[in-house]
């Protein structure tokens, strides 16, 4: 503090409060809307505090889902997006943890044609490149299949750039010694590399765990089969219901299970988060 | 970017690079390829035959004035987007920098929405904006303005630019938070010590020093806001009322999937390519400033 001025002390406290509420007033107004019993909802008078349908509510969507949109079990759609953001921060840790091994220990002939090429993927989001992903996937018969959800999501240019900036503040000493002492390049890695980048993978993990937690078009385009709908993606079945109004207490308990993963790793693993996200972007 | 001891093997590194370079070909190169190929052809309704039309695709999409209003419309919604959650951010920033009692706090209760999906964003304020049991679009009809975005295009597209923005705040949150701790302490004693108020200081040393911060996150919100807002418009307003909010990769997809007209969706999809192309390359010019800065 430069100075001591008691009034804006004031206004920053209320600024920063007037900004907590606005950005949980979303949330807090869906939890009230979930807790309510479905035909008041209906009936038009909005009310701020929640009722006590709570357990009704969290019971069935949690349970049963809701058959009349087809939509399966909340449970059984969250351990499906539980897989895939698991799966999906793995394979891509992994996948570019040994990349940027071979790219910054090794001199080989294509290296910078791979540099370079896992560089342009930045630029193909798979926004772009949908209907000729989804083509691709299903000749290779991975429609409605984890692997099929996983793989095309699963390349990662940052991840890489992160490991590889990273590999090259690691003293070449160490590279040297274990040389020395006779270690291979895969002892290497193993017994010194990936422990020393311990912290930048768990930061890593946190922000892939919530990008693949929260894909939403590719598992919508890549699952026809209810069994394998994400809680994100299946969301949408209840609420674009054809000629009628959402049955929006089951479709708000819905979102408020949903987002309480991702938001519990965010707030449990504030410091990595952060780190993470700021990293990501170098 | 050369480490000093290298390891010799003329495989291993090839193994090494192998799972990245087959999924990066198998379902990036291989489908944009396809896609480049495809925005070349035409198909018949059937399916049953192809023919070569050269540029065709991209001729008819381009000077489609229906292409031209969803063009400006992703461009109106990618800036109103990064203004208001932009501002909104450093406002909080700002607030929550230095020593203020309760910090850390505030600055958990303030970066939880990134953890939220846009389509569940999208669903939270479409529920909030719902002219009948919506807290918001209640009040505003109480008050007597005619609020229902399921028949209003331009309320539909409130919906959307707020409700992406709402997501964005906590992002650009941390990355202000992250440049204005960067901002030696001297700098702003000295000005205080020459007198110069909160305001004035804010104003002339601490937003000119975060100009390389808030050029980055301007690129990043705007391929925030071409992008990630296609869950927000899926799960909501599908791009309605009468394409008031169809913005250019939802067309992609409802040209592509929906119309199946799989080359003019191509073609499509190859400008949106340009664009990416375009971002990026300012994102990593401004990088390279801030890292020799």
């Amino acid at each position: 503090m430069v100075e001591n001025r008691p009034f804006l002390g004031l206004i920053r406290h209320t600024v920063l409060i007037a900004g907590v509420l606005l950005l949980a007033l979303p949330v807090w107004l869906a939890f009230v809307a979930s807790t309510q019993e479905g035909g008041r909802l209906l009936s038009g008078d909005v009310t701020l505090w929640p009722s006590g349908h709570f357990l009704q509510t969290y019971g069935a969507v949690l349970f049963e889902g809701m058959r009349s949109a087809g939509v399966p079990p909340v449970g059984r759609m969250m351990l499906n997006s539980l897989a895939m953001a698991v799966l999906i921060a793995v394979g891509k840790i992994a996948i570019s943890l040994l990349s940027a091994f071979a790219i910054v220990y090794f001199r080989f002939p294509l290296r910078k044609t791979i540099f370079w090429m896992i560089f342009l993927t930045l630029m193909l989001p798979v926004e772009v490149r949908i209907v000729p992903t989804f083509q691709v996937v299903a000749g290779l018969g991975l429609l409605d299949s984890t692997a099929g959800l996983v793989l095309p999501l699963i390349a990662s240019a940052t991840a890489t750039f992160l490991f590889r900036q990273f590999f090259l503040s690691v003293p070449p000493e160490l590279a040297e010694a274990a040389r020395i002492d006779g270690a291979g390049p895969m002892r290497f890695f193993a017994d010194i590399l990936v422990p020393l980048s311990r912290t930048n993978i768990a930061a890593l993990f946190v922000i892939l765990f919530i990008y693949g937690w929260n894909q939403y078009l590719w598992p919508f385009i890549a699952t026809t089969d209810e069994a394998h709908y994400t809680v994100v993606m299946g969301i949408q079945r209840m609420v674009a219901v054809p000629d009628s109004e959402p049955i929006w207490n089951l479709v708000m308990a819905t979102a408020i299970l949903g987002m309480l993963p991702p938001v519990a790793v965010v707030v449990a693993m504030q410091k990595l988060f952060v780190k993470g996200l700021v990293d990501s972007e170098k | 970017m050369a480490v000093q001891v290298v390891f010799r093997n003329r495989f291993l590194p090839y193994l090494l690079v192998a799972p990245q370079a087959a999924v990066t070909l198998v379902f990036f190169f291989w489908p944009a390829a396809q896609g480049m190929r495809q925005s070349l052809l035409r198909e018949d309704a059937f399916g049953l035959s192809t023919e070569f039309v050269g540029l065709d695709n991209y001729v008819e999409a381009l000077t489609d004035p229906r292409y031209l209003d969803t063009f400006l419309r992703s461009v109106a919604m990618s800036a109103l987007v990064a203004f208001l959650s932009m501002s909104t951010a450093l406002l909080l920033a700002a607030m929550a920098d230095r020593a203020v009692r309760g910090g850390r706090a505030y600055r958990t209760l303030l970066i939880w929405p990134y953890a939220v999906a846009p389509a569940l964003a999208g669903v939270l304020w479409f529920l909030m904006f719902n002219p009948t049991i919506g807290v918001v679009g209640v009040g505003l009809n109480r008050m007597g303005i005619a609020w229902n975005p399921y028949l209003d295009g331009a309320q539909a597209f409130v919906l959307v630019t707020v409700a992406a923005s709402w997501k964005q705040v906590s992002y650009n949150f941390v990355f202000f938070l992250a440049g204005l701790q960067a901002i030696p302490a001297a700098l702003i004693e000295a000005a205080a010590i020459d007198g110069a108020s909160p305001f004035r200081r804010f104003w002339t040393i601490v937003f000119p020093l975060l100009a390389p911060t808030s050029f980055f996150l301007l690129v990043v919100n705007v391929v925030y806001a071409f992008f990630e807002t296609f869950a927000v418009i899926h799960a909501t307003t599908q791009g309605g009322p009468g394409g008031a909010t169809e913005t250019l990769v939802y067309k992609v997809f409802n040209d592509g999937f929906i119309g199946l007209d799989l080359g003019g969706s191509a073609a499509q999809s190859a400008v949106l390519m340009a664009i990416v192309a375009a971002l990026t390359v300012a994102q990593f010019r401004l990088l390279d400033r801030k890292a020799g800065a």
